[in-house]
């Protein structure tokens, strides 16, 4: 046996695995070459017998046509249709954004409630997931797009949203306030130590009892009054537009600060965990540096922003900011089913995570909240984080279909209105194609960045 | 892997052979004849150019005009497959060779012929663009849409032509692009937009679908000159003439008095024009790659100019627009076809 092994067989040169596999993959590697070269030769030489322009000139002409939503400067009389891809892009990019944060928080939120022990949670969470995930996109953009936002009203019976200001709370219903709600929080903590039916009834008038002391208090300090100047109708959501002042600037750089103090507050607070086993209260502490230090210097230097309200002019409001419908159901469309498919990724991640873990995390003492934040959701977030990547690269592909309700997007400005106004088919697909082909390589990178993270270190 | 790959370069290699095969050929004459019937890229939906009835049958002057070369070319008007094509597509599909000709109320324009390699073969309709608003607006101008949301379909020489107007005009606006005439008039229609613009034409034939006529109104400017006419690609002169003939043809015919009732009582007479028309006095077919008698086979089947216009579009539709610049030159319009001789 042993024999045979070691013979080596007589191999000529031509025939070495070696040398024939480099011979043959040169070989396919020619052929495909001379195919690809003879298909774009090919192409172009036809194109230019009939005419087609083949080159990419067009990318510095002017448009002549206009868009209603653009990120940066753009007009019909001075714009290119080079600067038209970019408005185009960018659109796109911004309802993909937008969409990705809605869908991967709902999807989250679906997701563990599904796993809820409460009925009622459970089964519309999965009612949510079998309906949203089951229908076609295209057809759920239709109906947000047609049957929701087309029966808003008109510019001139928009529904405007009234305006909120508050006044300073007077001192005694504000103690009469905080002693109901505090015992209405002493009943739940009770109910936690007693068992059978009086954990209900102890919980709702607890429950009861903090929602009468805050709707007191509210309806004490808050008093609805004019019009905030924030319109819905069928043009879409129209809102104030913030505009900088004198005094924004303070406003800003507390936030900054408050951002940049929150997260080293954050690392030494962990430091200190490490250290002691002591916890600070972090959430709490960078509440107060990101809300609290710019709201000190509203006090100090007074508003940050003037407002400028928009005003019915004519056919439209004028002036203001305005989500447009399309952009509303578009986003509404993708986030929706999207959602429906992450939320069945977490449930997935975190039915994978051995119920073990959950046991050994009470063991240790640690709460429900606390077990499946420091323990469940670190390992499921393993599992979740390829699938999740790839619900990212559809969303952004099936923005896409944003041609179909008159969204701006790359495809509807670039591949639509340039290719059809130039001509140039094969060029604006191709940079069309090459575009997506970035976006989710790009997504994909990052998200492998935060995978490598996520992932489990061996030592 | 290795399959895979094979697979491909065998594909890739038909498609390149079939891509040259039609690019050195180009007798599109030929290929009709050889497949049985034409391929003519006409509009999904707008009433009097191309739509089809409640039995699937393709109506519209547009549509007549196919009919009409598919009459010439095999003396029967039921061989011609309709491709419905939406604005977006309609050129691409023209360049790449998925059609034979483009009748789909297209706009003729210099960048078209220049610069996608087109060729338009006539004007089967004069045209131009205009605005229609709800009556309850109380606008009787253009002029005065300063501000509104007007929505178009995309693609078109009218989404070009709304940017200049209101430029132009020193006017605000706000264009809301659809992909397809449907999506933009429903969009007009459950009150995004305050107007909605296109052919003046297109205009009459979208407003009988919104049910109400009477709720809107067609606002008098005409921003545009809107010429629409059959379409060729570039690099088959022959194919081009017979399209531009098949259109001449019914034009003469309607100057001549011959229409589908009376084109065999016509072709006795003694009237040479007639008869060069007819194909009873010489040749005129053969330059074409077409039989002598291509025109009496045309207004046999389909009829002339002026009987096609009045059924689909005319007083015979129910959009009932006046012959007005398409008329005949001699009886105060601009249509106007040089002699068959």
């Amino acid at each position: 046996m042993s024999d045979i092994q070691m013979r080596q067989p007589h191999v000529p040169w031509w025939n070495e695995p070696k040398n024939r596999g480099f011979v043959y993959q040169s070989l396919l590697f020619i052929v495909l070459a001379f195919l690809i070269w003879s298909a774009v030769d090919n192409a172009s030489t036809n194109m230019r017998a009939r005419g087609i322009p083949t080159d990419f000139s067009f990318w510095n002409r002017t448009a002549g046509f206009d868009v209603n939503l653009t990120l940066i400067e753009f007009s019909a009389a001075a714009s290119t249709y080079g600067q038209a891809f970019w408005v185009g892009l960018l659109n796109t990019l911004m309802v993909s954004v937008v969409s990705i944060i809605f869908a991967t928080i709902l999807g989250f939120g679906i997701g563990i409630a599904r796993l809820s022990s409460n009925w009622i949670v459970a089964k519309l969470a999965t009612a949510y997931v079998e309906t949203l995930r089951n229908l076609p996109l295209l057809l759920q953009l239709l109906f947000w797009y047609n049957a929701v936002l087309k029966p808003l009203p008109g510019p001139r019976d928009s529904v405007s949203v009234p305006n909120i200001s508050f006044v300073t709370p007077d001192i005694v219903p504000t103690i009469v306030c905080a002693f109901i709600g505090g015992v209405g929080y002493a009943a739940t903590r009770y109910a936690r130590t007693i068992g059978g039916v009086a954990v209900i009834v102890a919980n709702a008038i607890g429950a009861l009892l903090m929602l009468t002391a805050v709707a007191i208090w509210l309806s004490g300090v808050v008093r609805f009054s004019g019009k905030a100047g924030i319109y819905l109708n069928n043009r879409g959501l129209i809102f104030p537009e913030f505009v900088e002042t004198a005094d924004t600037w303070p406003f800003a750089i507390a936030l900054v600060v408050g951002i940049v103090g929150s997260l080293a507050f954050r690392h030494w607070a962990r430091g200190v965990q490490k250290e002691t086993g002591d916890q600070m209260p972090v959430a709490l502490v960078a509440m107060g540096l990101i809300f609290g230090l710019p709201l000190l210097t509203t006090l100090v230097f007074g508003a940050p922003f003037d407002l400028a309200r928009p005003e019915l002019r004519g056919f439209n409001f004028v002036g203001g900011t305005r989500i447009l419908p399309e952009f509303a159901a578009l986003m509404f469309g993708l986030s929706l089913y999207t959602a429906s498919f992450i939320a069945e990724i977490v449930r997935a991640g975190i039915l994978a995570v051995n119920k073990g873990q959950t046991e050994a995390s009470s063991a240790l003492g640690l709460t429900r909240a606390q077990g499946l934040k420091l323990v469940v959701v670190p390992q499921a977030m393993r599992v979740i984080i390829p699938p999740l990547t790839n619900q990212f690269l559809n969303l952004t592909k099936n923005s896409s279909l944003a041609v179909f309700i008159g969204y701006p997007d790359l495809v509807q400005v670039f591949a639509g209105t340039v290719l059809n106004q130039t001509g140039a088919a094969v060029q604006v697909i191709a940079i069309t194609m090459a575009v997506y082909l970035v976006i989710s390589l790009v997504t994909s990178f990052v998200m492998d960045i935060y995978n490598k993270r996520m992932a489990l270190v061996e030592r | 892997m290795k399959r895979l790959v094979a697979t491909f370069a065998i594909a890739a290699a038909g498609m390149i052979a079939a891509g040259s095969a039609s690019a050195q050929s180009g007798k599109t004459l030929e290929q009709i004849k050889q497949r049985g019937f034409l391929i003519c890229g006409t509009n999904p939906g707008l009433a009097g150019f191309g739509l089809p009835d409640s039995q699937g049958n393709w109506t519209g002057i547009d549509v007549d005009l196919c009919r009409g070369i598919t009459a010439a070319i095999f003396n029967d008007p039921t061989k011609v497959k309709f491709v419905p094509m939406t604005a977006k597509d309609r050129f691409t599909a023209l360049q790449s060779g998925e059609i034979d000709v483009l009748a789909r109320n297209g706009t003729w324009t210099q960048s078209r012929e220049a610069d996608l390699g087109l060729l338009f073969a006539g004007v089967n309709y004069y045209d131009g663009q205009g605005f229609m608003v709800r009556k309850k607006l109380g606008v009787n101008s253009a002029l005065e849409l300063n501000g509104a949301s007007v929505c178009v379909q995309q693609g078109t020489t009218t989404e070009l032509n709304l940017a200049d107007f209101f430029r132009s005009n020193n006017l605000k606006y706000e264009g809301i692009a659809f992909a397809t005439s449907d999506e933009a008039l429903k969009a007009y229609d459950s009150g995004r937009c305050d107007a909605y613009t296109t052919d003046a034409s297109g205009l009459y034939a979208e407003r009988v679908k919104l049910g109400a006529v009477d709720d809107h109104v067609v606002l008098p400017e005409v921003i545009s000159k809107e010429p629409l006419g059959p379409a060729v690609r570039q690099g088959d002169a022959q194919w081009f003439n017979i399209v531009r003939w098949t259109h001449f043809a019914m034009i003469n015919a309607e100057e001549l008095g011959v229409t589908k009732a009376n084109v065999d009582e016509k072709a006795k007479t003694n009237s040479p024009e007639i008869k060069r028309l007819l194909g009873s006095e010489g040749d005129f077919g053969k330059g074409l790659g077409l039989t002598p008698d291509w025109s009496y086979r045309i207004v046999k089947h389909v009829g002339n100019y002026g009987e096609v216009f009045e059924k689909n579009v005319g007083e015979g539709s129910r959009l009932k627009i006046r012959r007005g610049l398409n008329n005949l030159w001699t009886k105060g319009g601009i249509q106007y076809a040089p002699p068959i001789r």
